[in-house]
């Protein structure tokens, strides 16, 4: 009952003064505005390079040798060759969080087909690559288990290599092509995966048995990494922990040592991706904050001018029975009015620039519910923040000195 | 007979500046009861505003007891205070203190607005009925700036009057009014003491205080005169013998 006749007398102050009060909120509708805006932005590109970045996979681990000191020389990582297919095996065998697991060599060479040739690279592996990359067959079939075990010369190819060796349009399925010189019979087209987030094709790539590869055309017996994919996405971390240790006692590394070759989960390349746009976001936050609170100086400002400007009222008001704590908590309300209906604006004018920022300027944009009710509580905060000393300043005068105030 | 609503006895009321004790009211004693109509009167610098403050809860004597409807206000706090003005004394002012850009009616709501036992339909009805009893039931959604001087003042005594208080207090309620407006003001006052509201009215201008039936002079500070009014003018009459010109103005 108290409170709603304090909640109208607040009320009737604000209607009494719009262009003031519209203009204090305006501080406040802009700050907010942008808080959930940036926001928006800033969870918008988050999303969209995971979105990328999980479109190759989201639950791959790669196991790739690292380079070691020995006697005080580095040796680069690509030249490593501690990587066997001992190691992909002893995985194979012993993981239990691993649904699919393949050694990969990859080589580059030029592909000819007649008179039409073209530079790619080639990857090694075995049938379950699919399977990690997520990839589907446009046409043909994937090689089998006997064909790897067989060296066989098959290859699947992407979709640029066809473009640029089959430029005619004929089904490459069943077709010839060289590569490196060695003769290969395509048995499948990859679907198309396009770019990825780092700019490279994802269909420029040629596929064949990992034992063919070895032999055929890089002539080594050792493995460049070991391609793996997780249960699940939420096994992912358990899951390199696990590899981990399984290659740790495979390579007899002692506790002492460091590791000669990592493990990495696409989780953490998403995490580092993230971090960097996080980076950004809180950046754009941080500045849109300032605004925020320049928007609630401005309510302060104002506040405190209308206590001034109001003395004699305030008198009156004490005068007829109307308590400090009244005062306080009318100029307080009022506060708190102009901040929370300037946050509700703001956050209307939040979206509905967010809409246009995605629809005309072509940015990815996410509005996070907890940005809309975290701006609105600092505005709720803030006003009782920089309402406060105001509505402090006004309950503690003297109802007679605030009677005869001109 | 009558209950006395106001107590005063060897009430002092000092104000220290630098090293110097000014004695305002240097202990002084009366005594209101229910239904007088009290003119206090004294030149400035005599004590009648210090008096006025300590007689509105708007200040507290240095010394002495003062009691207002059997309440001694010695001990009551800052907040206690603000309740004995919100529901025993009705202020008017001599430049009325409306609040500007709000209607009559919601000004007259105003001190019942801090009484949170009056509900919403019952505050509507009693300033409907004070500004009835002023003779601007007319007027309730006008605001200050679209009444005169005499109205606005009007709306000051239904504001005074709506929460029922045990007295009104006037400080120079006639001082900002021409002389035929100031009589109208004194007519109702007059009224409303006929139908037993206690009224006590600070000024320094005699002749409005031979319409009231008791004064009390003061002059630095001490009670000079106290003496019963025994013939009381009559506004209205006077308001009739006034030249018929000015009431063309």
């Amino acid at each position: 009952m108290r409170l709603l006749n304090l909640l109208k007398i607040a009320y009737k102050a604000i209607v009494l003064n719009k262009l003031r009060t519209l203009l204090t909120m305006l501080g406040i509708i802009i700050g907010v505005a942008s808080v959930i805006a940036m926001l928006a932005i800033g969870e918008g590109s988050k999303e969209s390079i995971r979105a990328n970045i999980s479109s190759m996979g989201s639950n791959i681990i790669t196991i790739r040798p690292e380079s070691t000191s020995s006697g005080g020389v580095r040796a680069s990582a690509d030249e490593m060759q501690t990587l066997t297919l001992k190691d992909y095996e002893a995985i194979n065998a012993q993981a239990t969080l691993l649904s699919y697991a393949t050694p990969l060599v990859n080589g580059k060479g030029q592909i000819i087909n007649g008179s039409n040739n073209w530079p790619s690279s080639i990857y090694g592996v075995n049938p379950d690559y699919l399977n990690i990359k997520v990839i589907d067959l446009q046409s043909g079939s994937m090689f089998t288990d006997a064909e790897v075990k067989s060296a066989s010369k098959v290859a699947l190819i992407g979709q640029t290599v066809v473009d640029n060796v089959f430029p005619d349009g004929q089904d490459p399925v069943g077709q010839m092509i060289r590569f490196n010189n060695i003769p290969f019979k395509v048995i499948g087209v990859l679907e198309v995966k396009g770019e990825n987030t780092f700019g490279q094709d994802q269909d420029d790539v040629v596929i064949a048995p990992y034992t063919t590869v070895q032999k055929r055309i890089l002539a080594i017996d050792y493995i460049n990494q070991i391609m793996a994919s997780a249960v699940s996405e939420n096994d992912a971390p358990n899951a390199v922990t696990e590899v981990s240790e399984i290659m740790r006692a495979q390579h007899k590394i002692s506790a002492s040592d460091e590791d000669d070759f990592s493990v990495r989960s696409m989780e953490e390349l998403i995490s580092t991706f993230s971090s960097t746009s996080e980076m950004l976001t809180i950046l754009l936050v941080a500045v849109a904050s300032i605004s925020l609170l320049i928007g609630g100086i401005g309510i302060m400002n104002i506040m405190y001018v209308s206590v001034k400007e109001r003395t004699k009222e305030i008198g009156l008001r004490m005068a007829v029975g109307g308590k400090g704590s009244d005062i306080l908590m009318q100029f307080l309300i009022e506060a708190i009015l102009i901040s929370v209906t300037g946050g509700a604006l703001g956050v209307l004018l939040g979206l509905g620039s967010t809409v246009f920022i995605e629809k005309f300027i072509n940015w990815p944009t996410s509005v996070a519910l907890y940005s809309i009710i975290i701006s609105f509580a600092v505005c709720a905060i803030t006003g009782i923040f920089f309402g406060w000393y105001p509505a402090r300043k006004a309950s503690a005068l003297d109802p007679i000195t605030a009677l005869r105030y001109e | 007979m009558n209950k006395e609503i106001i107590k005063i006895e060897d009430l002092k009321r000092e104000f220290t500046m630098g090293n110097e004790t000014v004695h305002a009211l240097k202990g002084i004693s009366f005594n209101i009861k229910e239904g007088e109509f009290v003119t206090i009167m004294g030149s400035s610098g005599s004590g009648k505003s210090t008096l006025l403050n300590i007689l509105g809860c708007l200040d507290k004597p240095t010394s002495g007891t003062y009691e207002i409807d059997g309440v001694n206000m010695k001990d009551l706090s800052r907040n206690e205070l603000a309740t004995i003005r919100n529901e025993k004394i009705g202020f008017i002012f001599q430049s009325y203190n409306l609040l500007p850009r709000t209607s009559a009616i919601e000004n007259v709501e105003l001190p019942l607005l801090y009484n949170s036992k009056i509900s919403t339909e019952e505050r509507r009805k009693r300033a409907i009925n004070a500004l009835e009893m002023v003779g601007l039931g007319d007027r309730l959604h006008h605001t200050p700036s679209q009444l005169s001087g005499g109205q606005q003042q009007r709306v000051a005594i239904a504001r005074s009057l709506v929460n029922n208080p045990v007295m009104i207090l006037a400080d120079e309620a006639t001082g900002n009014l021409d002389t035929r407006t100031s009589y109208e003001i004194m007519a109702l006052f007059q009224d409303l003491n006929k139908q037993g509201i206690t009224i006590t009215f600070v000024t320094h201008e005699p002749d409005i205080a031979a319409f009231s039936k008791r004064t009390i002079v003061l002059k630095d500070g001490s009670i000079i005169k106290d003496y019963k009014n025994h013939t009381v003018l009559s506004a209205t009459e006077q308001l009739a013998g006034l030249p018929q010109e000015e009431h063309s103005l």
